[in-house]
């Protein structure tokens, strides 16, 4: 079959930075050195933290799973090297918040033996929910920076037919290279992984994306996927923040994703080229994530480069590979300029969504601009893929008119930073927009809390009410019978047993008359929700809810989470 | 090793707003030369005066405020508001006027409101009216183009007249001076002329013009001179454009809007309203359209918003010329409008991505 030209749609504003991509690309990938240690994060991906299967002393071999995963967003967590467990507790993870969380500390023995795997190659035969198995298994999560658990997003669900899966080889951000190299050097893994997740997804057709500014990886790419039925390749023209799944969407396919929707709604799925490639060795080869290519880059490297890095290896050492002048290094990067956020520390590991170091020096950064007061340029709008007016969400985030801020759309934000680019007043835009949604959580965090609290008050008084009126009911029924036995001065005698049996007493009626009590709940419920008035976000379920989920419950919880979750990794710009 | 963790993006394009002013000053000079070709070096000395003005004036305001002198010194916005001043003034202007016009823009209509970017008005177009208003005499005196005038003066007198009020032997300030095209038409057609008939007296009878103490002063589709000058705003405006330090709403919009409403007048009843190339190319038609209503402090923020501001612009601007008080109108037109920007920012927000219905 003749490939046909994918016909590319625009999308709005964007902006061209410099692309600084050049330098890391000079020499092939290489795996970066075994290091002296391994710190592994059980919080490496979107979702809950894994929870260590592993106790200190042990030994443990490549591949084999130190972590599960933690409910339904979670992934688990695989030694990357054979070697000791020699501490699970909190260690500085790289996160924005630069907070410390649990982790795994493997000293490796150096033999790098793998655990025993089961290579699984006729997956075509297997059921799409058994790879997606497989796949979560492995640890697998999207692999462009958002680190969204893969196997959630190869599940097309209820939703109508999946039309075009969509591979994002665009890689926009500036000095990034990995997924450049790996497209370049090992493409067939890329389209392996292609076909397992077409097949899991039963996707109509595969269009494999990559910005023209990576002329080597795309006619790699399009070597590895010449004569492949219903699989495109198309060249897109550099420009950020096309790497971001709904922009790549609106290119890729002219449909906008809705606010608050996903890819899916709209029949499309989108995954990172390297997350396929690990898809591919997860099925093919049964191995788990353990590793991942990484660009070390920036002027504070006299010698940047793609490296294959294990999980947990401390960047410090990953800079000395790259000949670090480490006295030079301003700023550390974890991600791309534009999205990614500086680190405090070399010693923090590389993690699953680890895609870029940049050692920046001061020169390289252009430090020490002066903020000046905004000029309403709208030079912010004209860039603003999401088409916002970052100007007046600036205004209400600044006098913390949160409101007003969500008026003019702030949770459409994606932070992709092109308003803070080209301000001429050096604002920091981004920041504002983070800091007034944060803002806007915690208020609606202790708005949920306050709620709890007033339903709580309401229910307690309410089953006062009733135990009162059924102790009454008891004591008329009893008085014909036993007369005596419930006498009301009992309390003062005997405060405890007393106490004790009317709580007894208590939860027995409540089990005998729980069907009854659950309309009275639920009538109690509508009546707190009527006078909420949509006040509060949703909060709606009865606590209970939180404690005892039944599997349908759990399935919608799992879905809110995805989706909520989902707006986090979209955010990120591969 | 400690580093600091500032949030993203770490990587920032190489502007500012000292680099957006000085493109926009920049691309005056071809409206400048003009000037001082049809109409004198009195055009460059104001400016000189201005910028003084305006720098100092900045200065001590940012003192008393305490703020930092010379970030906002160097943005040039102080400068950008005085040159653009002393393009609205007389070239003849005596110093005192210059410099009450830009102390009035840059104290009250910009630093009493809070400096750049917190001032509701366009500075230049309050010095520029609060002028118009307290010094009709001195501001309506202009000087006709070079070719049809009596006596021309060079640089330094030019300079002495305008520091000093002195002028060379055998030079009077009245037959040096002139009023507008604009100024002119609106007067004649007042007396009952029609706009041929003021054309072609002006035009045509040298002798009668003299006897009317008028003389042709209009070209051949504005006023003369004033449509080279025109044309060089035009020019500047459309590098603005190009270059991307100004869109493309507003000007298109207002000058749009302009030509629209003369022409429509015009061809209703073209004895008693100008051309619209009268009005494209005459006073600050060229000079408002892509310089003052593109004040982005004080113009509407979302495109939808700039082609509402440009077109009550241009709307206004014909009504106050032709109906109103004032022969030239765009300062109180680009007023006006400022007054209604937070509104139309208000009721028009562009489309956000995924809120498309359907």
């Amino acid at each position: 079959m003749s490939m046909a030209p994918v016909k590319l749609w625009d999308f709005h504003g964007g902006i061209h930075p410099e692309q600084n991509k050049l330098q890391s690309t000079l020499e092939p990938s290489s795996p970066a050195q075994l290091p002296r240690k391994l710190v592994l994060p059980l919080h490496q991906h979107i979702g809950e933290a894994a929870e260590p299967v592993v106790e200190i002393g042990e030994t443990v071999l490549k591949g084999q799973k130190v972590a599960n995963a933690n409910g339904y967003v979670s992934a688990p967590v695989h030694a990357p090297t054979s070697g000791k467990i020699i501490d699970i507790s909190e260690y500085p993870i790289p996160h924005p918040s630069g907070l410390s969380a649990l982790a795994i500390v493997i000293e490796p023995d150096g033999r790098d033996a793998w655990v025993e795997y089961t290579p699984d190659q006729d997956y075509t035969e297997k059921n799409p929910s058994h790879l997606r198995n497989i796949i979560r298994e492995a640890g697998i999560v999207g692999l462009g920076g958002a680190g969204f658990p893969s196997f959630i997003k190869l599940n097309p669900g209820s939703q109508k037919k999946i039309k075009t899966l969509i591979l994002n080889g665009v890689e926009c951000e500036p000095y990034i290279t990995c997924d450049d190299m790996l497209m370049r050097e090992d493409p067939q893994s890329i389209i392996e992984g292609l076909h397992i997740m077409r097949h899991a997804l039963q996707a109509e057709e595969c269009v494999i994306a990559i910005e023209d500014n990576k002329p080597e990886a795309f006619e790699s790419i399009s070597k590895a996927a010449a004569g492949l039925d219903g699989v495109r390749v198309a060249l897109v023209p550099t420009r950020y923040p096309q790497g971001s799944e709904k922009q790549l969407v609106q290119v890729i396919t002219g449909k906008e994703v809705p606010s608050n929707g996903l890819a899916l709604n709209i029949g499309v799925v989108c995954h990172n080229v390297a997350t396929a490639a690990a898809i591919y060795r997860a099925i093919h080869l049964g191995q788990p994530l353990i590793s991942r290519m990484v660009t070390i880059t920036g002027k504070g490297v006299k010698r940047p480069r793609n490296l294959e890095v294990l999980f947990g290896t401390p960047i410090e050492e990953l800079l000395q590979q790259c000949d670090a002048e480490f006295d030079q290094i301003e700023r550390l990067v974890m991600g791309g300029p534009m999205m990614g956020f500086a680190l405090h520390d070399i010693a923090l590991p590389v993690i699953k969504t680890t895609n870029c170091i940049i050692a920046a020096t001061r020169e390289e950064l252009g430090l020490d601009r002066p903020v000046m007061p905004c000029i309403r340029c709208g030079a912010c709008a004209d860039v603003c893929p999401v088409k916002l007016l970052p100007q007046q969400l600036y205004w209400h985030a600044k006098a913390k008119e949160l409101d007003k801020a969500q008026e003019y759309d702030l949770f459409d934000c994606i932070e992709c930073g092109c308003c803070s680019y080209v301000c001429p007043s050096n604002i920091p835009l981004v920041q504002f927009y983070r800091f007034a949604k944060g803002a806007i959580w915690t208020q609606e965090q202790e708005h949920k809390k306050s709620d709890q609290a007033r339903e709580r008050h309401e229910f307690r008084l309410l089953r006062i009410e009733r135990e009162k009126q059924e102790r009454e009911a008891k004591r008329a029924k009893k008085k014909a019978p036993r007369p005596q036995a419930a006498s009301p001065k009992a309390p003062p005698v005997d405060g405890a047993t007393m106490a004790t049996k009317m709580r007894e007493e208590a939860i027995s009626q409540r089990e005998s008359a729980a069907a009854a009590r659950k309309t009275e709940i639920q009538a109690a419920l509508a009546r707190v929700q009527a006078k909420k008035k949509g006040t509060a976000p949703k909060t709606d379920e009865p606590p209970a809810a939180d404690s005892s989920t039944s599997p349908a419950q759990k399935s919608d919880l799992d879905k809110t989470d995805a989706s909520s979750t989902d707006s986090a990794n979209n955010q990120q710009v591969p | 090793m400690p580093f600091n963790t500032p949030t993203s993006p770490h990587q920032l394009a190489p502007t500012s707003i000292t680099r957006v002013m000085m493109l926009v000053i920049l691309a005056l000079i071809p409206g400048i030369t003009a000037y001082v070709w049809f109409f004198g070096w009195g055009i460059v000395v104001n400016i000189c005066i201005a910028l003084v003005t305006a720098l100092s004036c900045e200065a001590l305001i940012l003192k008393l405020r305490q703020r930092p002198v010379l970030p906002f010194l160097s943005d040039g916005s102080a400068a950008l508001t005085a040159v653009l001043i002393a393009l609205t003034l007389p070239p003849l202007s005596p110093w005192w006027i210059t410099v009450i016009g830009v102390a009035f823009a840059i104290i009250i209509a910009k630093q009493l409101y809070g400096g750049l970017g917190y001032n509701p008005f366009n500075p230049a177009m309050v010095g520029y009216v609060m002028l118009l208003i307290s010094f009709p005499r001195e501001m309506t005196s202009w000087i006709p183009p070079s070719a049809l005038a009596d006596s021309t003066l060079g640089f330094i007198d030019t300079t002495m007249f305008i520091l000093f009020s002195t002028l060379p032997d055998g030079v009077t300030f009245d037959a040096l001076t002139e009023a507008t095209p604009l100024d002119s038409l609106k007067t004649h057609l007042a007396l009952g002329n029609t706009v041929d008939e003021v054309r072609a007296q002006l035009g045509l009878d040298e002798e009668t013009s003299r006897v009317l103490s008028v003389i042709p002063i209009f070209g051949a589709i504005g006023g003369k001179g004033w449509e080279w000058v025109g044309g060089g705003f035009l020019l500047g405006g459309i590098w603005l454009i190009y270059n991307k330090i100004i869109s493309w709403h507003i000007p298109v919009a207002m000058l749009g809007s302009l030509l629209a409403a003369s022409l429509l007048f015009y061809l209703i009843d073209p004895d008693h309203y100008a051309t619209p190339m009268f009005h494209l190319f005459s006073g600050a038609a060229m000079l408002g359209a892509f310089f003052i209503a593109t004040d982005p402090v004080t113009a509407a923020a979302s495109n939808r918003g700039k082609l509402i501001y440009g077109c009550g612009i241009g709307l206004f601007t014909y009504v106050i010329r032709t109906w109103g008080g004032y022969p030239d109108a765009v300062a109180f037109a680009v007023l006006l409008m400022n007054m209604c920007a937070p509104l139309i920012d208000h009721y028009f927000k562009s489309s956000v991505f995924g809120h498309k219905k359907g």
